[in-house]
């Protein structure tokens, strides 16, 4: 298994998977079907300061070879996830990566300083990116200034160190990449959805109820790739990629554009094995890429 | 407990216009209860790329088999009517929480009321109210005569009504046209099928005890990504309940209609 093992800012990972915010629920339920200690990380559902009850239903869609969900951050509230989903988490040996999000900047605040305190949280991931809540999120994410500004002030609070999750949605994604390295990001998680929006064939209107969606799946994983790929370039610190993985090849191909772990998100949904079954397949891609460790790929498509 | 399995197609039949009866072998079925419901892969490319979600209709203990009708309309369900005998359906259940079997004691009655594809789960709980000496009356609604299926096996558990909105077979309008006409005596009654039918059969018997079934959009199928939340009624303490996890099945007044 060593070969698989990755350091980076406050995580000692096992190997580069984990599930991704919003797919995972807490680990309840996957801990159902097998062993949470296998994975790299775990990137809990976005927490906020309050309960929230999220967007009306139907809040999925299918789309071709993707989805779209407007979940709206539907989540058990800060005191809830502390006291209870963290505790039970603390039965597994697996590092817990707590998905920060709020309306404004003293809650984020406050989320992260209390979330960073949990024995099990070894980093914050700040989502400054969901595309489908009125306000907090994505606007955080779309201003290079505002960006810095936030974790500039969430890292002043934090424990542990602060990954920022990058929004596709866009014109230049390199500016809020470096816009947060400025701040003191210590890390970049990338991408969250693509706004998007499916529309009913009979009536013509939308489908989800909230109108438009996030888009993820392997549809989405071309255009994860290229964005990894230039923020890598442009910054010096680590970058998680995601979108879209189903299988080991997807995981190289993130580490290959630039990234040092991989996170699964849809897929979990799709084959509620799929984080397992990758840590399983990685070391024969390894070995058919005459690679002895999994951190001599990472950047590869630079060289 | 939930898992994943690569089921044996044992046949596969055309049973009504578009209504397709698909039984599967495999060791899941020895976790099955009635109301419960399977996650299926309908194919192993990317598209389609979510699972369907679709009710048990029949358990076969002994034989390791179980039956599920479906209605072949959208991408997915279409995918599936083209398994035959032999091939492999990649399924993860069994899922949630069913109908509470137990809740009618013998010598009682239960009063059963399906609405469309709704009907196939009641079916399964028919013959296990059946077997602990429970009186069962089948109320079974169609949009025509063409979908309706199933009439010989819910005849020979007990009393069935067919209504159709065209009125093509049995009585024409809805379930709570026969329900209005005929009045049944009976002590428990179970539904499945359209939000307005669920939403009509709790107005309609507001002292009675009952569970309803509910459908809602599934991403995860097993209550990890909060896709399929319903909304709760005050009586009830929780803010929301998922319906993969927490149901499809609830009590009634569980769910705000
Ligand atoms: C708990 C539960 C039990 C069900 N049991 C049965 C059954 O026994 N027989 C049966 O025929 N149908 C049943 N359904 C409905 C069935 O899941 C949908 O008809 C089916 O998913 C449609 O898939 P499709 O590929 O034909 O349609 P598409 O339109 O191609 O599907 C696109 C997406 O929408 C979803 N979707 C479409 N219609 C529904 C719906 N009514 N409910 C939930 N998701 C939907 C699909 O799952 C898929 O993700 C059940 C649904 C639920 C939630
Ligand atoms: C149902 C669903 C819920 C999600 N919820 C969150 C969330 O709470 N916080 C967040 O940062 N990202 C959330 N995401 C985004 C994912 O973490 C991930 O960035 C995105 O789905 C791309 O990866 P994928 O293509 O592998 O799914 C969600 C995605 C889905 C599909
Ligand atoms: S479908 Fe994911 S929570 Fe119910």
């Amino acid at each position: 298994m060593s070969r698989l093992t990755i350091q980076i800012p406050g995580l000692d990972l096992k190997n580069p998977i984990m599930p991704a915010s919003g797919c995972f629920g807490f680990g309840r339920e996957y801990a159902q079907l097998y062993d949470l200690s296998k994975l790299g990380a775990i990137m809990i559902k976005a927490t906020t300061v309050e309960t929230r009850a999220g967007n009306p239903t139907p809040r999925v869609a299918e789309t071709a070879a993707g989805m779209l969900n407007a979940i709206g951050l539907q989540n058990p509230g800060i005191e809830k996830v502390m006291n209870e989903e963290l505790k039970f988490l603390e039965d597994y040996d697996v590092p817990i990566i707590a998905n920060v999000a709020g309306t404004e900047t003293a809650d984020y605040v406050e989320v992260a300083r209390r979330i960073s305190a949990a024995p099990n949280v070894k980093a914050l991931e700040l989502n400054i990116s969901c595309p489908n809540v009125k306000c907090g999120g994505i606007q955080f994410g779309t201003d290079p200034a505002t960006a810095r500004e936030l974790v500039k002030a969430v890292k002043a609070v934090s424990e542990v160190p602060v990954y920022v999750k990058l929004s596709p949605n866009v014109t230049n994604i390199v500016d809020i990449a470096l816009a947060v390295e400025a701040g003191g990001a210590d890390g970049i998680t990338m991408i969250n959805t693509l706004v998007g929006m499916r529309l009913d064939e009979r009536t013509g209107k939308p489908v989800i109820a909230n109108g438009t969606g996030g888009l993820s799946g392997p549809a989405v994983k071309p255009v994860a790739i290229r964005m990894v790929y230039e923020v890598y370039k442009a910054v010096n610190i680590p970058i998680i990629g995601m979108g879209g993985v189903t299988e080991a090849q997807d995981v190289i191909d993130f580490m290959s554009a630039g990234a040092s772990a991989v996170a699964v998100g849809t897929a979990n949904f799709v084959d509620h094995f799929v984080c397992p079954n990758i840590i399983e397949e990685l070391p024969a891609k390894l070995d058919a890429l005459g690679v002895e460790h999994i951190t001599e790929i990472i950047g590869r498509s630079h060289r | 407990m939930i898992r994943q399995e690569k089921m044996t197609v044992v046949s596969q039949k055309q049973i009504a216009t578009n209504i397709f009866e698909l039984t599967l072998h495999g060791e899941l079925v020895q976790e099955m209860t009635p109301g419960q419901f399977v996650h299926v892969k309908v194919s192993d490319s990317l598209e389609p790329l979510l699972r369907r979600p679709i009710s048990i209709a029949n358990i076969d203990k002994d034989n390791n088999e179980f039956t599920m009708i479906y209605r072949a309309e959208g991408r997915g369900t279409k995918v599936l009517a083209t398994n035959r005998e032999g091939q492999q359906v990649n399924v993860l259940g069994p899922i949630g929480n069913g109908f509470p079997v137990d809740a009618v004691q013998e010598g009682g009655t239960a009063l059963l009321v399906g609405g469309g594809i709704g009907v196939p789960p009641l079916h399964e709980l028919a013959k296990q109210l059946n077997a602990r000496g429970v009186k069962t009356i089948h109320v079974l609604g169609f949009q025509t005569e063409d979908v309706c299926f199933y009439e010989d096996e819910f005849s020979a558990l007990g009393e069935t009504h067919y209504v159709t909105v065209d009125g093509s077979k049995g009585t024409k309008g809805f379930v709570t046209t026969v329900l209005e006409s005929h009045a049944p005596a009976f002590d428990v009654f179970y539904s499945c099928g359209p939000l307005p039918m669920l939403r009509a059969l709790e107005g309609f018997y507001p002292e009675k005890e009952g569970y309803l079934s509910f459908e809602e959009r599934m991403g995860c199928g097993i209550g990890a990504c909060f896709a399929c939340v319903c909304k709760t009624t005050d009586q009830v303490e929780k803010d929301y309940v998922k319906v993969c996890s927490d149901g499809p099945v609830f009590p009634k007044g569980t769910v705000a209609l």
